[in-house]
């Protein structure tokens, strides 16, 4: 099965200055219930988002007009905590295709990249630069090329390559599956079973 | 160690990318399964090697009345889909009632099915339990699941390597949780990410199983990949004549293998790290990340003593707290008490909590939920009388499952209340919208359920 091709992305930015922000906050467990992947966006952020009374809290960025786009712009230590994928469908769920951050919990960036939703991991130094021009222009756009690995603050002209494995990246750009792999190299698991057993 | 296991379960290196890994034990529950068996089915395939996985509700399950159908609609269908899919691909599933049955970090050591050198893995982060065993466990999510249920096998990075060397002798008082909980302290709760963690150590040496799994358990919070612990005679000893050990032979073959699962002395890791626990103290927290903790007669830091950069972070966390910086943490009021959990839901927990309670009598502004972490340890406890002694100081012994630590089910810390929790989080909301956590060991819970307060319990010892 083929999975959604990552195509290179420009868009606006919402700007989420937390850190540490944890897989409970991004989908609280109790919204984990549900046995298929889809509407988790509903519930992103939930507590955050919403009151005790349903009600949208104003101050919360994903409640303010003036910030839309594909892209999350977050602080440091994003996803920890919980292996909830989820948490990775509902933000995907939601609409955002990248999220960037200056530092990803590792099962969070797994699951993120098993599911087509891009985690740019950038210097603090350029994460602080986009906060502060997300801050000044609401409508600031950044240009994401996978291809390229490479992440522009296109106001300014400013970029900044990011990191990611080869073989991941490979898979994003033509849609590849990892099961579909895993499938077709069984005769080698099968060896490998055989030759431990002896 | 680690690279004996991981490299004797390498697959096949995949150029430039991840390794293929092999997984000899697969644990799933209802939460993190369902959209991976959708998955087999989306593909029209059945699970590869079904004896290898386990599967046992738990994220889910109510904590009282497990003999009737749960009520919650949407738990009983992800309970009910978890049997459904387990029968349906002939996999081992211990269902609410069985024997069996408990938290899957509970169950696997207590079966003997978590063993050293083996890889194991769970769509459920505190995986990292079973590296009290010396295995590689991680918890993984549930694209991996499916990985692992369509070819038992995984796509993983392998992750670097750090050591972590816990010396000295505790004091009266002190246990295997406030290691852990000074130690992601000092190292913060993102200073482990990108690592897998060998702990060793005199301090770790003089464990029991149960405290190495409440040390390992706890490996994620610092965001490590994972934690083990080199095997040793307490490692054979605990694991020797359970369900699913070895037996004869196999047993013979299988102790001269794991006799192998060590550091060698030129053993290299790409970060080492040393700490002295003799004169640590029993240990809580304030904030809403396990790395906030601090020993239980001091204070909350000081604002200036933040790095500026981490001040706003910290602020929003201690307003969420409704405390002050730079308070003092004895004194502090508490409503709820939560003993339980993969962190301290064990026996030996359990012997702790009532030991120290018995004779003395529960706080009346206190709500306590005792949990055991699977129908074995209930079974144990009943055995010896804990129920009973329980009882008697006023507080229920519930029935197994993951329970308030993560408030799945009805066990629902309410908004603005205070717990001090034996558990692995205290993330906003984490054990109820609007509740706030203090992390502890069952000792410490146990002080402020008697006293309904946060207090030192060696003053009770």
């Amino acid at each position: 099965m083929s999975i959604d091709k990552f195509l290179t992305i420009r868009s606006s930015c919402v700007p989420l200055p937390v850190e540490n922000v944890d897989t409970d906050q991004i989908i609280p467990a109790r919204f984990l219930k549900a046995t298929t992947r889809d509407g988790f966006g509903e519930n992103l952020f939930r507590d955050w988002r919403y009151d005790k009374k349903n009600q949208p809290i104003k101050e919360f960025v994903l409640n303010n007009p003036a910030y839309k786009g594909k892209v999350l712009i977050a602080g440091k230590n994003f996803g920890s905590g919980s292996s909830r994928e989820h948490a990775v469908w509902a933000i995907h769920d939601y609409g955002f295709k990248v999220v960037v951050s200056s530092f990803f919990a590792d099962i969070f960036k797994n699951n993120a990249l098993n599911n087509g939703l891009l985690p740019v991991r950038i210097s603090a130094e350029f994460l602080t630069k986009i906060f502060n021009a997300v801050e000044a222009e609401t409508d600031t756009e950044v240009e994401v090329s996978l291809e390229e690995q490479k992440i522009t603050l296109l106001f300014t002209g400013e970029w900044e390559n990011f990191e990611i494995n080869p073989y991941k990246k490979k898979c994003l750009l033509n849609g590849y599956d990892d099961i579909d792999y895993l499938l077709s190299i069984k005769d080698k698991i099968g060896t490998y079973e055989a030759e431990r057993s002896n | 160690m680690f690279d004996k296991v991981w490299d004797s379960h390498v697959v096949t290196q995949i150029e430039g990318g991840p390794s293929v890994v092999y997984i000899d034990r697969h644990l799933i529950h209802e939460v993190t399964s369902p959209q991976a068996f959708a998955g087999l089915d989306r593909r029209g395939i059945m699970v590869f090697r079904p004896q290898n996985t386990i599967a046992t509700p738990d994220h889910n399950v109510p904590t009282v009345n497990q003999h009737i159908p749960i009520q919650d609609l949407l738990s009983r269908t992800q309970v009910d889909k978890l049997k459904e899919n387990a029968q349906k691909h002939k996999i081992n599933h211990y269902g609410l009632n069985h024997p069996y049955q408990g938290i899957v970090h509970v169950i696997g050591p207590e079966l003997g099915l978590t063993q050293p050198g083996m890889t194991i893995v769970c769509g459920d982060s505190h995986t990292s339990t079973h590296g009290a065993f010396g295995s590689v466990a991680f918890g993984i999510g549930t694209s991996e699941v499916e990985m692992v249920l369509a070819s038992q096998c995984i796509l993983q990075s392998k992750p670097k390597k750090m050591r972590i060397t816990i010396d000295g002798e505790l004091m009266k008082g002190v246990t295997a949780k406030d290691i852990i909980l000074y130690v992601i302290s000092k190292i913060s709760a993102s200073g482990g990410t990108g690592y897998f963690v060998e702990f060793a150590g005199s301090a770790i040496r003089n464990l029991s199983m149960e405290g190495r799994m409440t040390v390992c358990n706890m490996s994620i919070e610092m965001g490590a990949r994972g934690g083990h612990i080199a095997p040793d005679e307490t490692t054979f000893n605990y694991i020797k004549g359970r369900e699913f050990a070895p037996k004869g032979e196999e047993w013979k073959k299988k102790l001269a293998y794991w006799k192998t699962l060590y550091s060698d002395e030129d053993a290299v890791f790409d970060r080492e790290l040393n700490y002295n626990v003799s004169g640590i103290e029993p240990m809580i927290t304030y904030g809403t990340n396990p790395g906030m903790g601090v020993c239980i007669t001091g204070s909350i830091p000081a604002i200036d003593t933040i790095e500026e950069n981490a001040r706003a972070s910290f602020q929003k966390s201690l307003e969420y707290m409704d405390f002050e910086a730079g308070s003092s943490m004895i004194g502090k009021d508490v409503n709820y008490v939560f003993v339980g959990s993969c962190t301290n839901g064990r026996i030996e927990d359990l012997r702790e909590f009532t030991n120290f309670v018995k004779g003395k009598k529960k706080a009346e502004n206190i709500v306590a939920w005792i949990v055991p972490g699977s129908r074995q340890v209930e079974k144990q406890a009943i055995e010896e009388g804990i129920d009973k002694s329980l009882e008697e100081a006023g507080f229920v012994l519930r029935q197994p499952g993951c329970s308030a630590c993560l408030a799945m089910n009805d066990d629902k810390i309410p908004e603005g209340n205070y717990s001090v929790s034996t558990t692995n989080r205290n993330f906003e909301g984490r054990q109820g919208p609007g509740s706030h956590t203090m992390l502890a060991s069952p000792l410490t819970a146990a002080a402020a359920a008697i006293t309904g307060k946060v207090v030192d319990p060696r003053d009770f010892m």
